[in-house]
């Protein structure tokens, strides 16, 4: 399907995006592009039993950029006449301080992208509405079903279909047909004025049919249900530092904050990152090999191409403990003179594109997943968690624990309220003293935040044991 | 019905008004078979400076407008928006958004307010300002934003950028109820992000500064800005963890903003009726300590969270939320109001394209008498909290965990800078325990709080 992207989707000809280009590619600018996009969303959500909320929003535009050195001009336009091209192409090269058009960009070549990860049927990744409303009917019964002390059960199917097409100063024109679709649970059980909450999703680039497959959106259901039933028993979480087992899976949260973001090439071009001039160096230890894969078919976090048109890689940005590379966009690339990875992304055709994160996962080690919970004398288990933030420049980074148990004498024992786990980035990774062999991706809920703009991501972790950790509960 | 409205569309925009898109739209779904409906277009101009040491990093430039449609075919609803005008997209977004209410089930209590509730008149509150500002002037402030945070410290030695953003634009919703208002309003921020070293470990630290105003003339000085950013980027550098212990914590007000951004979230209607909220079922009930009087006060002149109507349509109002700890009032639209048996407070809030929801206008603690110092002075051991990381608060039971940094306090002074550590209590406790509230209010958005004192919590370090 990804080959089928034309300009004429956007009602643009090839020779109005090459004027364009023309107009922006004046002396002192190294690179310009011109990024079209149309996307559909739909979402319905049910909620007390009912589906009674529908929605659909339309956009399509352009964004039109150009890179003069370190310099990015911008603007972008909800109207794709010639003109508007031309006002953009004019305020995108104002950065550049030179005259308008005095030369000329090779004509883009129509280019196809290699692969397809994610041949969604357009049918099948917008399903009928009366389908959607099926499916949230089916899991508010299953949710209810799975416990009486389930009182109340949110949930949310949202689909989008984004059609793309990059027009470059370098050469290329390409294009890509990006489905995603996620589906989200929210249990609220009460039992004698307590009432705990329990979450759980899935999705990815995927046809509706995936939900369905093995009642998938049913087990989701029972999830977000077990969860909350299990809260109601939980108790206060200890405070202070001790060992922390992570299960598989979102978990793998802690190497998008912990990791991740201070591997992202622009941080590290401004040196502004705790991981700036870390290259080469220990920052793990070597059990650790974690890489950022933005080609795994249907995942969430996965593109055919980047936002500038590179097709997307698998980056190893751990391997054994030693940090081997940033994540790049081109702008970030050319200026550090490193390769380029296929991890410049955008929210929309509104935003900046970035250097970000697609896929992030530790390899599996060898230790048996047990054995690890076997190995803690006194700790915490954790198994699901909500957020997570960091702070670039010092390291300090946070995930919160939505499902933990304690771990007592090497057995998983008493669940325990959240709490907020604390760590320093460049530092957490050296105490990581097993790695089970049971690598698991999650499911498909990851939306990464950065300057204001958010990207669908994926994450992954085998069963891990951390030999320290400042746990933020409330008992000391 | 739309035909007309390619025709009209040039003048509209050209005196810079949706009325009569809106009408059209309105007729036409009515002719789709929508019982009620309402539309909301916004359209504005967006520009945004970065400069990074000292040199223009990022110029970007844009106008957008978006059109937000809700229908009800009887008690079914759909809403839908869309950024393209033109008569056959309108036309199609029409029919399709009553399809889509058609294929979810009734709500018996959706619906539109009573005709009889809508705004009649508004005053301005005075929120836009018309000065347009050259390229040049806007790449002058940010640069002297961030040459003052270099110039203030030697230490300062990097910077994130500083940005200059400007905008405006109009809001304009309608009803079927024979409602149109439309207000416009405008914002110049600027905001200084510079990075400290360390000059022995080469450790570094980052903070921020900013300041938001719907006037250009009322923003503070460049230099005054990149200056407190840099004394915030400096003063953290040394920090270290603290051991774990129950202590006194001071919010300082960008952290007890936050802290009230929690009390409004738990007080908004959604949340409640959902039975998602720590807040259940407390209205006249005691839910803080007497210190604590909250305010939404949606017609402060020039706020950043004002408006002169809500997202229904509804005059917004100052309301008490709570006084003198004791819970007043939640936050409700009409949909939220009904569901509990309540009115609107006039707190639609309405993003283009979804359906309302509960928003603050300007949410704020009514300020005490002491002085931040008097607040710190009086612990003797304690955490002066001055960000917060991290997500870590159950709305269902008010569990509340986060990340922390900020200052060691003893015997009443600041001694050194604290990170990786975090804070825990629950919400209900932090709000009933909060023992000393600060005189130094300030509105940098549009919810706001003095410095606070909370009696005790759990800080969790080495």
């Amino acid at each position: 399907m990804a080959d089928q992207v034309q300009l004429a989707t956007f009602g643009v000809t090839e020779l109005e995006a090459q004027h364009a280009l023309d107009r922006l590619s004046v002396r002192d600018v190294d690179y310009a592009d011109l990024y079209f996009e149309s996307r559909v969303s739909e979402s319905v959500s049910m909620e007390e039993g009912l589906v009674k909320r529908a929605s659909k929003s339309i956009s399509q535009g352009v964004g039109v950029r150009a890179i003069a050195g370190e310099k990015t001009g911008f603007a972008y336009s909800d109207e794709l006449t010639k003109k508007d091209l031309e006002i953009a192409a004019d305020t995108a090269r104002y950065i550049a301080n030179s005259p308008k058009g005095d030369r000329a960009v090779p004509v883009p070549a129509q280019r196809r992208p290699t692969r397809d990860l994610y041949p969604v049927e357009r049918a099948q990744a917008e399903a009928a509405t009366p389908d959607r409303v099926a499916l949230l009917n089916e899991i508010d019964a299953e949710a209810r079903r799975y416990d009486s002390r389930i009182k109340n059960v949110m949930a949310s199917f949202n689909t989008e279909y984004k059609v793309v097409a990059v027009a470059t100063s370098d050469g290329t024109l390409v294009g890509d047909v990006q489905p995603l679709s996620r589906l989200q649970i929210t249990c609220i059980a009460e039992e004698n004025g307590n009432r705990q909450v329990g979450s759980y999703g899935g999705g990815g680039r995927v046809g509706f049919e995936w939900y369905r497959e093995e009642n998938r959106h049913l087990g989701y259901a029972r999830e977000a249900a077990r969860e909350a039933i299990l809260n109601l028993s939980a108790v206060d979480a200890p405070a202070g530092v001790m060992p922390l087992v992570l299960a598989g899976g979102w978990p793998g949260i802690l190497l998008h904050e912990a990791i991740g973001h201070g591997l992202e090439a622009d941080f590290n071009r401004k040196k502004t990152s705790a991981f700036s001039n870390l290259i080469g160096k220990r920052v793990a230890s070597d059990v650790c090999t974690i890489v950022d894969d933005g080609t795994l078919p249907f995942r969430r976090g996965s593109l055919n191409m980047d936002d500038e048109g590179t097709p997307t890689g698998c980056t190893t940005l751990i391997e054994k403990g030693v940090l081997r590379g940033y994540i790049t966009d081109k702008l970030n690339a050319r200026l550090m003179g490193i390769a380029l990875t296929g991890n410049g992304r955008r929210e929309s055709y509104q935003s900046v594109v970035l250097p970000r994160m697609t896929n992030t996962f530790m390899l599996a080690g060898e230790s048996d997943p047990q054995d690890i919970v076997r190995s803690v004398k006194k700790g915490l288990y954790a198994v699901s968690f909500g957020g997570g933030q960091v702070d670039i420049t010092n390291g300090k980074f946070v995930f919160s624990a939505s499902e933990a148990y304690l771990i007592e004498d090497g057995k998983i024992t008493t669940p325990v309220k959240g709490a907020t786990l604390i760590g320093n980035g460049p530092e957490i990774l050296t105490k990581v003293s097993m790695v089970g062999h049971d690598l698991k991706l999650d499911n498909g809920i990851g939306t990464c935040g950065k300057d204001g703009q958010s990207v669908p991501v994926g994450v992954g972790l085998p069963t891990l044991k951390i030999d320290e950790i400042t746990v933020g509960g409330t008992q000391g | 019905m739309l035909q007309k409205q390619t025709s009209i569309r040039s003048a509209d925009a050209v005196n810079g008004t949706y009325n009569q898109l809106a009408a059209d739209v309105l007729a036409r779904a009515k002719d789709c078979g929508a019982t009620e409906a309402d539309i909301v277009v916004a359209d504005g101009e967006t520009f945004s400076l970065q400069v990074r040491v000292g040199a223009v990093d990022r110029l970007t430039k844009a106008r957008e407008k978006r059109l937000g449609l809700r229908v009800f075919v009887g008690k079914r609803s759909a809403t839908t928006s869309t950024s393209d005008f033109s008569r056959e997209s309108l036309e199609r977004l029409v029919s399709e958004t009553c399809t889509l209410a058609k294929a979810v089930v009734e709500d018996p209590v959706s619906g539109l307010p009573d005709a009889s509730q809508m705004a009649q008149d508004w005053p301005d509150l005075d929120l836009y300002d018309g000065t347009i500002l050259s390229t040049e002037t806007q790449i002058e402030w940010a640069k002297r934003g961030e040459a003052a945070a270099f110039a203030a410290d030697s230490r300062v030695t990097n910077s994130e950028g500083a940005e200059f953003d400007s905008s405006s634009g109009r809001v304009v919703l309608a009803n079927s109820h024979g409602f149109v208002g439309s207000y416009k309003s405008s914002s110049y921020s600027l905001s200084v992000s510079p990075i400290a070293t360390e000059p022995e470990t080469g450790a570094m630290q980052r903070d921020a500064w900013y300041e938001v105003q719907r006037k250009f003339s009322r923003l503070a000085s460049a230099e005054s800005i990149g200056q407190e950013a840099a004394r915030r980027a400096v003063r953290r550098l040394g920090a270290r963890k603290v051991a774990t212990k129950r202590v006194p914590v001071v919010f300082d007000q960008e952290t007890a903003g936050s802290l009230l951004a929690n009390l409004c979230s738990a007080v908004s209607g959604y949340g409640l009726y959902k039975r998602a909220s720590f807040l259940l079922d407390q209205l006249g009930q005691t839910i803080a300590s007497n210190l604590i009087t909250v305010y939404d006060d949606g017609r402060m002149a020039g706020g950043l969270g004002s408006r002169p109507f809500d997202g229904e349509g509804l005059a917004t109002s100052k309301n008490t939320i709570v006084e003198r700890g004791v819970l007043k009032s939640y936050l409700l639209d009409t949909y939220s109001g009904k569901k509990l048996g309540l009115s609107s407070t006039g707190n639609a809030s309405r993003s283009v394209g979804e359906s309302p929801s509960v928003g603050p206008t300007n949410f704020y603690l009514l300020p005490g008498v002491k002085s931040p110092q008097d607040i710190i002075g009086s612990v003797k051991e304690g955490l002066y909290v001055t960000d917060l990381i991290g997500f870590g608060i159950n709305m269902v039971t008010g569990d509340y965990s986060r990340g922390a940094c900020g200052f060691w306090i003893e015997n009443g002074e600041l001694t050194y800078p604290v990170e990786e550590i975090t804070i825990a209590g629950n919400l209900k406790e932090m709000f009933k325990h909060i023992e000393m509230v600060g005189s130094d209010l300030v509105f940098r958005g549009r919810i706001a709080s003095p410095t606070v004192k909370i009696t005790e919590m759990m800080v969790a370090g080495n």
